[in-house]
């Protein structure tokens, strides 16, 4: 194969996990949260992809895609939960954000 | 020369990635976070294509930079000024955990991929047209994979029922102008 070794791919894919990670961790705004899940789902796909070339099999794709399709669930539902919150008046903060009463 | 290509294009690729995710991360505006992102997905999409895997990247922009994120476009909009919050909580030194604490998951993934891993990843199998072809990719994904694809079929009818539900259920909720409903909605 010409081009980079796989190690790099993998290298992008822990990186990006890590800085999902971070965000989900560091920011306040659930928007950036879910957004930094989708940074994190989107390392594991491409480790996924890596590992799937690696092996010469499409196991890892079909993953790969399968993963996009519960990403696109929980954003469904994450989106719709911000929006409900929005709707309670309450303010998104996922720090203020601390309990389930209602 | 086709070498070097492919060398460039891996380098623009992985950076447009990283550089992107950290915007994603790093802006304070929701809203450019998502265009961001929007970046990000793309340039995934690139080094899907080096790696062979084309339906994949073609359902990374079809699916990922395009509905999903078209979703998240038009949310952050509906919610304007709203969606603002401040940028991170709590004292510095949880700020500082954090940092520490992906870091620390970087290094995990890394020695463990390595250890496990590093000594066959230094040849690629050679691999033919057909890898990573909508046919192939369809024709296992209905015949190895069948539970999968039926199982991925009803998250993502629970996944609408679920946003008609919420999406409706705070309609209800909505505060009324009148005095009386407030306390209604309380009590419920």
């Amino acid at each position: 194969m010409t081009g980079p070794n796989l190690t790099w791919y993998l290298a992008v894919s822990a990186f990006l996990f890590a800085i999902g990670a971070l965000g989900v961790m560091l920011r306040r705004s659930p928007l950036i949260v879910l957004l930094s899940i989708e940074i994190m789902l989107n390392g594991a796909n491409l480790a996924l992809i890596t590992f799937s070339r690696n092996h010469a099999d499409m196991s890892g794709q079909i993953f790969a895609l399968a993963v996009m399709a519960v990403a696109a669930s929980e954003v469904v539902v994450g989106l719709g939960l911000i929006v409900a919150v929005h709707r309670r008046r309450l303010e998104l903060d996922v720090d203020k954000l601390s309990t389930l009463r209602g | 020369m086709g070498n070097f290509l492919v060398w460039v294009v891996w380098f623009v690729a992985a950076f447009a990635c990283l550089g992107s995710a950290a915007a994603v991360v790093s802006f304070a505006n929701p809203f450019y976070s998502a265009l961001a992102l929007i970046g990000n997905l793309g340039s995934l999409a690139v080094l899907y294509l080096l790696l062979s895997a084309e339906f994949v990247a073609a359902a990374q922009v079809l699916v990922y930079a395009g509905a999903v994120m078209v979703m998240f476009l038009f949310v952050i909009a509906y919610l304007g000024r709203h969606a603002d919050a401040p940028w991170a909580g709590g004292p510095s030194w949880q700020a500082l955990g954090a940092v520490a604490a992906a870091g620390a998951l970087m290094v995990e993934i890394v020695v463990v991929v390595g250890l496990k891993a590093s000594g066959r990843l230094a040849k690629a199998p050679d691999v033919g047209v057909a890898f990573g072809s909508p046919s192939e990719i369809g024709r296992v994904f209905l015949s190895d994979h069948l539970l999968a694809f039926e199982i991925t079929s009803i998250v993502l009818l629970a996944a609408a029922v679920g946003g008609v539900v919420l999406g409706s259920q705070a309609h209800e909720d909505e505060p009324k102008p009148s005095s009386g409903s407030a306390a209604g909605t309380r009590a419920k």
